[in-house]
């Protein structure tokens, strides 16, 4: 899969379900410097709901694409401050 | 006629301030709007109190979903466990919690059936086997989520009296020492309550 993002992180949560998704993006988040780029690999079909609603409730991270391909869901997440 | 108050909004419209009262609307205009900004502040992070009852398998479940979740979004999170619920953060029973074969409309077996020593057990095993094989996070894990993220998981002293737990008996981490006051004031300043 390509991706225009350039990628600092890829956080593979493939397998896992709600909430793992969410808690992992968050915590990989937080070791992220400001600028960063997360890229998310899940399994979990939810998560495409979960990770939009997770980004638009919180502070300093923007949802930038998610990506459906297959079984795989992939969300491109920044960190903005 | 020239003595008498004029009438006021004829008057206001043209009259100049002076200096003192110009200095007294500034402060309260400061005033407005510090209170404002400490209002806004108070609305950036939202509270969720959560009360965990039950201490059925399926009933661990719930609180600590929502509860690491809620973490994830930098909430300001308490769950206090209460009765049943004092279960999920005793480290032994956690690891132990049963599924109710009996009673349970959702159990494929007749309660006749389900009340044989051991269906809670049988029960328990297979929703434990799903869970591993949906990648579901297990109670263990939800709490280690849990702490580590900052959820504030309260054990309710009465009951850990009335049960005869011991302190030492729950996950490090995990809050003692707390009662209904305790939750009734995070709960008030609350944006979310939930009982389960």
């Amino acid at each position: 899969m390509s991706s225009e993002y350039d990628i600092t992180e890829t956080l593979d949560v493939k397998g896992q379900s709600c909430p793992m998704p969410i808690v992992k993006t968050k915590q990989a988040i937080d070791d992220l410097e400001a600028g960063a780029v997360l890229e998310v690999v899940a399994t979990d079909s939810g998560s495409m709901s979960d990770i939009q609603g997770w980004a638009d409730g919180t502070n300093g991270v923007d949802l930038l694409e998610q990506v459906e391909d297959g079984d795989h869901y992939i969300h491109y997440v920044e960190k903005t401050a | 006629m020239s003595t008498d108050n004029p009438p006021a909004s004829v008057d206001d419209a043209d009259r100049e301030f002076d200096a003192a009262e110009l200095q007294a609307l500034r402060e309260r205009v400061d005033d407005l709007e510090s209170s404002m900004a400490d209002l806004d502040d108070g609305d950036t992070q939202k509270k969720m109190t959560i009360v965990a009852t039950q201490g059925s398998f399926d009933m661990a479940y719930p609180p600590l979903i929502l509860g690491s979740t809620a973490a994830a979004f930098g909430w300001d999170v308490v769950v206090f466990h209460t009765f049943w619920g004092l279960d999920i953060l005793h480290e032994k029973k956690s690891k132990n919690l049963k599924l109710s074969a009996v009673g349970n409309p959702n159990m494929p077996v007749p309660n006749a059936l389900a009340a044989i020593p051991g269906m809670d057990r049988m029960a328990t095993r297979m929703m434990e086997k799903k869970i591993d094989e949906n990648g579901t996070a297990t109670i263990e894990e939800l709490i280690d989520l849990s702490i580590e993220s900052g959820v504030d998981l309260q054990a309710c002293q009465m009951t850990i009296e009335l049960m005869d737990y011991d302190e030492d008996d729950f996950y490090d981490g995990v809050t003692t020492g707390v009662g209904a006051a305790t939750a009734l004031q995070h709960m008030a300043e609350s944006d979310i309550q939930l009982l389960v």
